[in-house]
């Protein structure tokens, strides 16, 4: 066993815990630093999910994501600061302070993997594991000018990951570059008898630049209302680019795109509501008052322990599950999640890959999303693969007002190989 | 139906006896170990951890549902029961809701009215226990309570009868039945505590029904449902509505407590379990090799050893005492089981009940030997008892056991036949102390003569054969007469 330091200048806010020297031993990753979301469980370090209601929880075990990353040899160098539980897209929901956005540190580095982001983007490390439930990888990838990849649903183990949708999200890779977020996807796929949701999927693949005879589906609602029209014509230039590369393009559609923010944020809040309701000061977190009786002090450490946008998805997942309200809001919702699911099989049935603008827009300022209808509007691009299940990463693809644009490919199914390769083949020709 | 019928519909939840806990690895045999020592993330609920389903205890559930004649669903899930308290860990139980495992189905059991009644299930689901809380003192009063996730985890079955029962006396039987089938299937082991707890259904025809929870036992179930059919029945006479509740069995005092009105009844939020996928295990149930359940055991005791229906029911009733039966009768069931039969069911359990002793703790073979001899007629009946008594309290003090027949020689037991001096001197001084008792006799009451035998009884200290002693009193009794 060796140890890598590791003392980072964290001017962005980047990190909540750091192994200042870190362990590590032999292996495809041997020595190589890597930053974990701080909603992924490690061993004997600090897990809080960047709430208060986990100040002080060290994790008994490890992630499995976790466990095979040590055991290709990584160094777990720290955990990376995030919307707490990951509800939000901006890294502000944070109990321990907003991450900074190193392409400008008056704007925000999106979310809610913002820490892993500017950790990556600071260059503070090469890769890092963030997690995503509705756009939580790309979003900030694209925001920090990164790459970032949400596996198929069920590629990665979710074992360790601390729930806060968990038939939504999925921990994926981030880099610098394609054949990072590739490399790290090597040793976090596949089966884990641990996840009943995982399949036995291991991806094996090296990044191949080439992308002659793809059909690729543009579809319309990707560049519709509420794009910032630079953001647009970056993307688009960048969609060029794939054709010169041999790939032909086809405009689409995916008419369930309307009902798609809707049934993302009524699924996401009824599973949070039930995953987060363990947080009680009974068996870690702030302890609960024992002279109270137990639902008093369940009460107290709940409402001291959340922040705000936690504290109103608990609420709104609570009344969305209640009876009486069921059919009308989380049934309905799996509906139109089958139907965002039927639209994507029928246009892969014509087309090998998806692709858009990651986010509507280039990052925010700092508290300029003080409203949380119009943060949750900006969810609208990155929520269809959560909700259909598929595999999307984004890939920086330009500058619209001086700050990083992310395009984003998504694929059929188990298909992370060919999601990686169009990227990879964008990447390889741009640079 | 009678205007006041009572109408009774039971859910019970029993503790499938597998090795390890429903949803993860740790070992379930967790009852004479230190609290928490059999938890792990999973069980604990700790931030992060995963359900894996325990196909065993898949395979338990389906056993039952076959045995119960249930239809095993083609899909079935598992859902989440939200509600916060302090021995639910992850503040939701991992239990079936509308897609339970296996619908419909019955089991027969013995109706007040005698002959079989058919009671109508409504489903059985797989769920996973709570942890247990220990209080303090007083729950309500007590300085703190601690939690103990030993428990936590360990599968479940509900099954869930339709309100089919008519009295707390058919309650009980049905658990005694449903005891014994899953006892049969080797699924369930009642011995084990807490292994068994039901809410039960109660109400009178054509008034509000009343949930009554936390039965811990068998006789529990009887005793609460009885309380409960003289409350209700106490209300209607005096004109008072019957509220719609849930009340909780206390079983120290074996009344009911009313515990929450249908107002305050808890939403749950039930939804799918994210973690979990859904089961499609109907094909499984053709490849379940049933054992001899207990109605077939039942027949087979009559035709086989010709025990009575009565005696066939009690000794079925009980796998335990089933195998017991046919241990002791094993190497002469012609000559032993009609009268072993007798001697298990209407002596032995009301010996061992006598004295709140497991059947475990009988010596099948001496018990044998016991047989053998009355069956020789060595010993009479009553010399029988006193043998057996000996045996189990010697037992119980763990005593040096000794084998029947030594006992039957230390106490002189053995019948007086061929020396019928005794009986005659008996029989002599009997007659001389109850001249009255002779005057009856002579006056036809029938009782003078079981009066007179049973002096004779006495005075021989039950070891004389009872025919014998029969034919001679009433042979003197003529001598007298001429």
């Amino acid at each position: 066993m060796h140890e890598l330091s590791f003392e980072p200048d964290d001017r962005y806010n980047a990190f909540l815990a750091v192994c200042k020297k870190a362990p590590y031993g032999k292996g495809k990753l041997s020595g190589i630093a890597i930053a974990v979301k701080d909603n992924i469980s490690t061993r004997g370090i600090e897990t809080t999910c960047a709430s208060k209601i986990l100040k002080g929880y060290i994790p008994p075990y490890d992630a499995h994501a976790v466990e095979l990353l040590r055991q290709s040899g990584a160094a777990i160098v720290g955990k990376t600061n995030m919307d707490e539980f990951g509800m939000g897209t901006t890294t502000e929901n944070s109990a321990f302070g907003p991450t900074l956005n190193p392409c400008d540190t008056n704007r925000v580095p999106g979310g809610s993997s913002g820490g892993s982001a500017a950790a990556v983007a600071g260059n503070m490390v090469r890769m890092a594991l963030g997690t995503d439930t509705g756009g939580s990888i790309r979003c900030p990838a694209a925001f920090c000018g990164i790459v970032g990849l949400k596996p198929t649903y069920g590629r990665v183990s979710r074992y360790g990951l601390i729930a806060y949708a968990n038939s939504l999200e999925q921990i994926g890779p981030m880099g610098q570059n394609v054949s990072e977020v590739s490399t790290l996807l090597q040793v976090i796929a596949g089966k884990d008898r641990h996840d009943s949701t995982t399949y036995d999927r291991p991806y094996n693949h090296n990044p191949v630049a080439d992308i002659k005879g793809l059909k690729i589906g543009i579809p319309t609602e990707y560049f519709g209302e509420g794009v910032d029209p630079k953001v647009a014509g970056v993307v688009k230039t960048a969609i060029s680019r794939l054709e010169e590369l041999g790939a032909s393009t086809v405009p689409c559609s995916i008419p369930s795109m309307k009902y798609a923010l809707a049934a993302y944020y009524v699924t996401c809040t009824c599973e949070a509501s039930s995953n987060l309701a363990r947080f009680d000061g009974v068996r870690y977190g702030p302890a609960a008052d024992s002279k109270k009786s137990w639902h008093d002090a369940y009460k107290e450490v709940r409402k001291a322990g959340f922040g705000t946008e936690v504290r109103r998805r608990i609420m709104l997942g609570t009344f969305a599950l209640s009876s009486g309200y069921y059919g009308k809001y989380y049934a309905k919702a799996q509906v139109a999640r089958e139907n965002v699911k039927a639209d994507f099989a029928r246009l892969f049935s014509e087309v090998d890959l998806i692709a858009g603008p990651t986010m509507p827009t280039i990052a925010f300022r700092l508290k300029e999303k003080s409203d949380p209808l119009s943060m949750y509007l900006s969810d609208i691009l990155t929520v269809p693969a959560n909700l259909a299940g598929i595999p999307a990463i984004s890939v920086p693809c330009g500058k619209a007002d001086g700050m990083p644009v992310g395009l984003q490919i998504m694929g059929r199914p188990f298909e992370d190989e060919r999601v990686i390769d169009a990227a990879y083949a964008y990447e390889q020709a741009v640079n | 139906m009678a205007d006041d019928q009572v109408i009774v519909g039971l859910e019970v939840h029993c503790q499938l006896d597998t090795k390890s806990k429903l949803f993860c690895g740790c070992s379930t045999d967790y009852r004479s170990d230190g609290p928490n020592t059999h938890v792990c993330p999973v069980c604990l609920g700790l931030p992060g951890a995963m359900p894996v389903l325990n196909k065993r205890s898949i395979e338990y559930a389906m056993k039952v549902a076959k045995a119960l004649n249930c239809t095993v669903l083609h899909e079935s899930e598992f859902s989440r029961k939200n509600y916060f308290y302090p021995d639910l860990d992850k503040a939701y139980q991992i239990t079936q809701y509308d897609k339970p495992l296996a619908e419909g189905g019955y089991l027969e059991i013995e109706s007040d009215e005698g002959g079989e009644r058919r009671i109508q299930l409504t489903r059985i689901h797989v769920e996973e226990d709570p942890g247990r809380l220990v209080h303090m003192g007083n729950a309500e009063r007590g300085k703190y309570s601690l939690v103990d996730y030993n428990r936590a985890g360990i599968p479940l079955i509900e099954i869930v009868s339709e309100p089919d029962m008519r009295s707390p006396k058919e309650a009980r039987k049905f658990l005694n039945k449903l005891r014994a089938t899953l006892e049969y299937l080797s699924v369930f082991d009642s011995e084990k505590e807490g292994s068994l707890r039901v809410d039960a259904n109660i109400s009178i025809k054509g008034n509000e029904r009343v949930e009554v929870k936390n039965i811990t036992s068998y006789k529990g179930v009887e005793k609460a449902l009885t309380y409960e059919v003289t409350r209700q029945k106490n209300l209607i006479r005096r004109g008072q509505r019957i509220e719609r509740e849930t009340r909780h069995f206390i079983e120290s005092t074996g009344i009911t407590q009313s515990s929450r009105s249908k107002e305050q009844e808890h939403d749950y939020r039930y939804f799918p379990e994210p973690d979990l996928r859904p089961l499609h295990v109907q094909s499984w149930v053709e490849g379940i090799v049933l054992p001899e359940l207990p109605d077939a055991r039942r027949e087979r005791f009559v035709l086989q050893y010709g025990c009575s229906l009565n005696h066939a029911r009690t000794l079925t009733g009980e796998l335990k005492l089933a195998n017991f039966f046919e241990h002791v009768v094993v190497a002469d069931p012609k000559g032993l089981s009609s009268l072993a039969a007798t001697w298990i069911a209407d002596t032995l359990i009301g010996e061992l009940n006598y004295r709140s002793m497991n059947l475990d703790r009988v010596d099948a073979a001496g018990f044998t030997e016991l047989i053998r001899i009355l069956k020789q007629g060595t010993i009479t009946d009553k010399s029988g008892i006193e043998v057996l008594r000996v045996m189990l309290d010697q037992r119980i003090k763990n005593e040096m056991a000794e084998t029947p027949t030594a006992i039957v020689s230390r106490l002189n037991l053995a019948k007086t036949s061929g020396d019928t001096s005794i009986i005659t001197a008996a029989i002599n001084e009997a007659i001389t102390e109850n001249p009255k008792a002779l005057e009856d006799y002579f006056a036809g009451k029938g009782g003078a003569l079981n009066f007179l035998v049973g002096q004779v009884m006495k005075k021989t200290r039950g070891k004389a054969d009872p025919g014998e002693l029969n034919r001679m009193l009433i042979e003197a009794l003529k001598k007298k007469e001429t």
